[in-house]
């Protein structure tokens, strides 16, 4: 039998027995709405299912027994013994139907005119309170009409309806579907008895399907994760009695015992893999319903559709699986029919024929997170606004302070729905209501971002709790601790005498990295270990680094030894515990010892000022807009006076301390030799003079071949903040003046020293007044990090809002994420797609084709300037020309404001 | 103090005359904790340290595949920190959580007549009025009640503290 079919009848089973119950107890209590909404939602999803799987009898009846709980839903209808044996027939209908169809796989002959039209007439109000409604048998006989159905239901609302039910259906719970009367006057004269009757026959329908031939049902059972979660405690049990015994045993050479013991080791192990798989799924298997169902609704709205599937062997607790599959669904579904515009609406917003919808399942900083994207037409804030204001949901003034966001967010709301008519659908306003309801279920988060017609993002971040991962175990001052292995990027061995050896920077320890300053962090002062101090100064001794990243920060973790990496099954902590932000949750280990979880989210976050929480999720805001509001680490020092200097960590190479004898003189210039090289030396002014004797600190800056020294006094610190230059600076060498740390603080401009140092690394060296250009977004690709660094600052500094991209794909992805700029400048060498073959296709189509596009390269000849006009490059800049790009980049936008 | 009246509580069923607590020794005084809410009974345990918890918190301690907090009663009551080498502990529920209470030793069960009861008086110092539950006058002794829900929810009280 077809797997979506068996699935089916399953479920819809467990949803009908379900809502037996419900729709008895509602006519018990008539007023109570979750009551309704449940028993709502469970028709619903019947009826989508059946849509979906083509089962044209069972969605009818399903259907309309949903319009009459509707009714009710609204209050437009009050709850009636009547309606309840009415609605309560038409399960017994939908369960006649079922039998039949688990024996035949299809649906028997007939037609449920009666049935509909009496359901029809309720919902419309007209239904008289007469009691044949409320007999049970009246529904019971299949055969009569089905022209008032057909006429209903239009063919394209009933698929889509269905597929909605689809969705939900997976979820299945109960829907009840509660019977609502239109004629207030008219109580029922019997019913209780009415409704007994009908539960107990309900069942008896059950029952019979079981006993026959609800094969289907015996093929798979299902087991409450609870069973699983105690198999597993008494597996982790025989693994650890089993251990103690191999312990024992090994002390005895030749035990009698040895031979059994190692069969009972064997079967245990398997015994172990085989209850943690019970548990553990890949996420495709919640998706694996997903291409028939978006190909099937492709063909229903006339939509070409491209589903992609990325990260489908991520692997989620059963139970999050369980419990995310329906909203899964239920949104690709949306995203399918109301995110996508039919292919002539895309063809006429300069968008490829075929939508794409975009699945992506990842591992986190300890969540995992799925993102549905499409490239549709996005969510419209302006007609949600007017729908909020229409329903009185805010008023005009709230509307005015709330952000876009906010209002895209409104689409989470329970009975909120944008859509002009109910249709069989959507348009009820339970779906996003119901995904987000589901997904807090398991204390996940969802989050939305749309851009009106490049399409929207549905982020959904399940927290680890409920997951297995593998992590690594550490030890610090004697105590164990784990590390999620996702944020671990790799360890590193750090002695005095080996290569890598940790440095202080005022009390701040760093370690050089591949070129690279590393902060550290000592776990012991972390977590407030007693010993931590003399661990610390133990001189010579060897800890590890472990390398983290969390979001976009990366830090490194000293401890002081590393053991294995082990899966482990993260355990929430004692509620009396949840305060500490350094743990995610505690484990038993497979030695039986229980350890903590380390949250890297929270050590960075205690270390750290600023919130690494928000930049986790930063790398891709920070390519929707770039608002600035990454932080960035800087490194402050002290030159000539005591005013504090700055400059971006990422533009230093290294820091050195140099013997001020080894200075020598060479063409007027100071060098020293480094690393078998002549460094030049650069002093922050030419009044500034080296110290005489002793050491001197430097700052060594690299780019590929070149390296050069700047000469400081003194190395203050390595601070994280913000980089918003306030005050633009007119001196030679300055960049402007920015609040670091809450001290005024000097930015240098390195690209003024580095002139100073190399005449070719960049040709002038003016900083002069830059042109006006208020906010101005640019998109600056370039292969070379460091011209990055150092171009950013200078343009931000110019006033431009920057973004960078390393090369012509990530350019072209910010493209297709909707990104808007006002100009671009690009690299021409490039690894990959060089200069000229971006601008062809930036120029050829999609939303950048009237974007200018300034070329930036090293090396200018009369040739390349010819064919960098041609594919469409408005100028043409000498990379090293800072104030050439600056008087470009205003001539280049004030051309194009004058053109519009 | 209404809360000397939650005593009534204590006993299960209120309808029995006689109540049953299990039996343990702190600091010399006596404590009973009611039998119905005792999980296990437990000797030395080595307990993994917890770093930045509450000084109350003992550590944790893997109880049957199940991860226990182990709640010093001793620094819970003000006295000096058990020994952990010696101590026993008793294990309860709460919440669906467990957690394992540290107190010096274990002693019998004990059922004693609901009419022995007796409120804290007053004058007892704010730390154990806090966690008692009332006095029972038994022969020779007092045994003070122990609530396991404020031996537990030392967070919050520090915290109004």
């Amino acid at each position: 039998m077809d797997e979506l079919l068996s699935e089916f009848l399953t479920e819809t089973s467990e949803s009908l027995a379900t809502l037996d119950l419900e729709l008895v107890k509602l006519e018990q209590e008539p007023n109570n709405p979750s009551l309704i909404d449940n028993i709502f939602r469970l028709v619903h999803t019947i009826k989508g299912t059946c849509g979906f799987l083509g089962l044209p009898r069972l969605e009818a009846v399903a259907h309309s027994s949903e319009n009459v709980l509707g009714k009710v839903r609204d209050h437009e209808l009050e709850v009636t013994p009547q309606a309840v044996s009415l609605i309560l027939s038409s399960l017994d209908r939908i369960k006649d139907l079922l039998a039949t169809l688990e024996e035949t796989e299809a649906e028997p002959d007939g037609d449920d005119g009666d049935l509909i039209t009496q359901l029809d007439a309720m919902a419309a109000g007209e239904l008289a309170p007469v009691a044949e409604a409320a007999e049970p048998e009246a529904p019971a006989e299949p055969d009569i009409e089905v022209a008032e159905l057909q006429r209903e239901l239009k063919p394209g609302e009933v698929s889509l309806e269905e597929l909605e039910r689809v969705f939900q259906e997976t979820e299945v719970e109960e829907a009840a579907p509660s019977p609502v009367e239109s004629t207030p006057a008219a109580v029922a004269p019997k019913p209780a008895a009415s409704a007994q009757e009908t539960a107990p026959k309900a069942a008896e329908a059950a029952g019979k399907d079981k006993s026959g031939e609800s094969s289907v049902a015996n093929q798979s059972i299902r087991v409450s994760v609870d069973l699983l979660e105690n198999l597993m405690t008494m597996v982790s049990e025989l693994v650890l009695t089993r251990n103690q015994l191999l312990q024992m045993v090994r002390g005895h050479a030749d035990s009698e015992f040895k031979v059994p013991l190692q069969r009972l080791s064997h079967v245990t192990t398997e015994l172990q893999e085989g209850v943690m798989k019970t548990r553990m799924q890949p996420i495709g298997n919640a998706w694996a319903k997903l291409p028939r169902i978006v190909r099937d609704l492709s063909l229903e709205v006339d939509k070409k559709i491209d589903l992609q599937m990325l990260g489908s062997d991520t692997e989620l607790d059963r139970q999050v699986l369980e419990l995310i599959k329906d909203p899964l669904t239920h949104m690709v579904r949306n995203s399918a029919d109301h995110g996508l515009e039919i292919p002539a609406d895309r063809l006429a917003a300069g968008k490829p024929e075929v939508g794409k919808i975009v699945l992506n399942a990842y591992h986190e900083g300890g969540h995992i997170i799925i993102e549905i994207k499409d490239d549709g037409r996005g969510i419209d804030v302006a007609r949600l606004r007017q729908k909020m204001l229409d329903t009185g949901i805010a008023s005009e003034a709230e509307l005015e302070e709330m952000s876009d966001q906010q209002i895209q967010k409104q689409i989470f709301a329970a009975g909120f729905s944008t859509a002009e008519k109910v249709t069989a659908v959507s348009g009820r306003g339970v779906g996003m209501d119901v995904v987000r309801t589901n997904i807090e279920k398991i204390g996940g988060t969802i989050d939305l971002k749309s851009v009106w017609g490049r399409g929207s993002t549905f982020t959904i971040k399940i927290p680890l709790t409920l997951a297995i991962v593998s992590a690594l175990i550490v030890e610090c001052c004697s105590d164990r601790f784990a590390i999620p292995q996702l944020s671990v990027v790799e360890l590193v061995r750090a002695s005095k005498e080996s290569e890598h050896r940790i440095e202080m920077i005022n009390e701040t320890p760093v370690l050089r990295l591949r070129n690279r300053l590393l902060p550290l962090v000592y776990l012991g002062d972390c977590l407030n270990l007693a010993d931590a101090e003399n661990h610390k100064l133990t001189e010579g001794a060897e800890v590890f680094v472990v390398v983290t990243q969390v979001g976009t920060y990366t830090f490194g973790i000293v401890v002081d030894r590393v053991f294995d990496t082990e899966e482990i099954v993260v355990k929430p902590v004692a509620p009396i515990l949840r305060e500490i932000s350094m743990f995610s949750g505690n484990t038993i280990l497979g030695d039986g010892s229980v350890i903590m979880i380390l949250d890297p989210n929270g050590i960075a976050a205690s270390t750290n000022d600023v919130s690494v929480g928000e930049s986790a999720g930063a790398a891709e805001e920070r390519v929707q807009a770039s608002a600035a509001a990454d932080t960035t680490s800087i490194l402050v020092f002290r030159a000539g006076n005591e005013q504090p200097k700055g400059v971006p960590l990422s533009l230093v190479a290294r820091l050195e301390e140099i013997d001020v004898d080894s200075v020598e003189k060479s063409n007027g210039q100071l060098v020293v030799q480094y690393r078998g090289k002549l460094m030049p030396l650069v002093k922050m002014s030419d009044d500034y003079d080296l110290r005489e004797t002793g050491r001197q600190p430097i700052l060594v800056f690299a780019d590929g071949e070149h390296s050069m020294g700047l000469v400081v006094d003194e190395i203050v610190d390595i601070i994280e903040d913000r980089m918003d230059i306030e005050l633009s600076s007119a001196r030679k060498g300055y960049l402007g003046s920015a609040v670091i740390d809450g001290k005024a603080t000097d930015m240098i401009d390195v690209g003024h020293f580095l002139t100073k140092a190399f005449s070719d690394w960049f040709g002038l060296n003016e900083t002069g007044a830059f042109g006006h250009a208020q906010a101005r977004k640019l998109l600056l690709v370039d292969d070379s990090p460091f011209f990055r660094n150092m171009l950013t600052p200078l343009l931000e500094v110019a006033g431009y809002q920057v973004t960078v991209a390393g090369d012509a794909d990530e350019a072209l992805a910010l493209r297709e994420s909707g990104a808007a700029f006002d100009c671009i400048i690009s690299d021409i060498e490039m690894p990959g797609m060089s200069g000229f073959e971006l601008a062809e296709q930036l120029k050829s189509d999609g939303l950048w084709q009237q974007t200018p596009i300034v070329a930036l390269t090293s090396h200018v000849d009369p040739e390349d300037f010819e064919r960098g006009r041609k594919v469409g490059f408005s100028d043409y800049v000498g990379k090293f020309d800072r104030d050439a790009l600056l008087t470009t980049l205003s001539e280049t936008l004030a051309e194009k404001a004058n053109v519009a | 103090m209404s809360t000397d009246y939650l005593d009534d509580s204590t006993n299960p069923h209120g309808t029995t005359d006689s109540e049953e607590f299990v039996t343990a020794t702190i600091d010399g005084q006596l404590f009973g904790i009611p039998v119905l809410s005792v999980q296990d009974v437990l000797g030395p345990q080595n307990l993994a340290n917890i770093p930045l918890a509450p000084p109350e918190v003992a550590g944790s301690l893997n109880l049957r595949g199940r991860i226990v907090t182990a709640v010093d009663l001793r620094r819970r009551l003000g006295l000096d920190p058990a020994d952990r080498e010696k101590s026993m502990s008793i294990v309860v529920d709460h919440h669906g959580e467990l957690y394992s209470l540290l107190i010096d030793e274990v002693g019998e069960v004990l059922s004693v007549p609901v009419q022995d009861h007796e409120r804290n008086p007053p004058t007892l110092d704010p730390r154990w009025r806090e966690v008692s539950a009332g006095i029972y006058r038994l022969d020779g002794r007092l045994m003070i009640v122990l609530q396991v829900e404020r031996m537990i929810d030392f967070v919050k009280v520090a915290a109004a503290a």
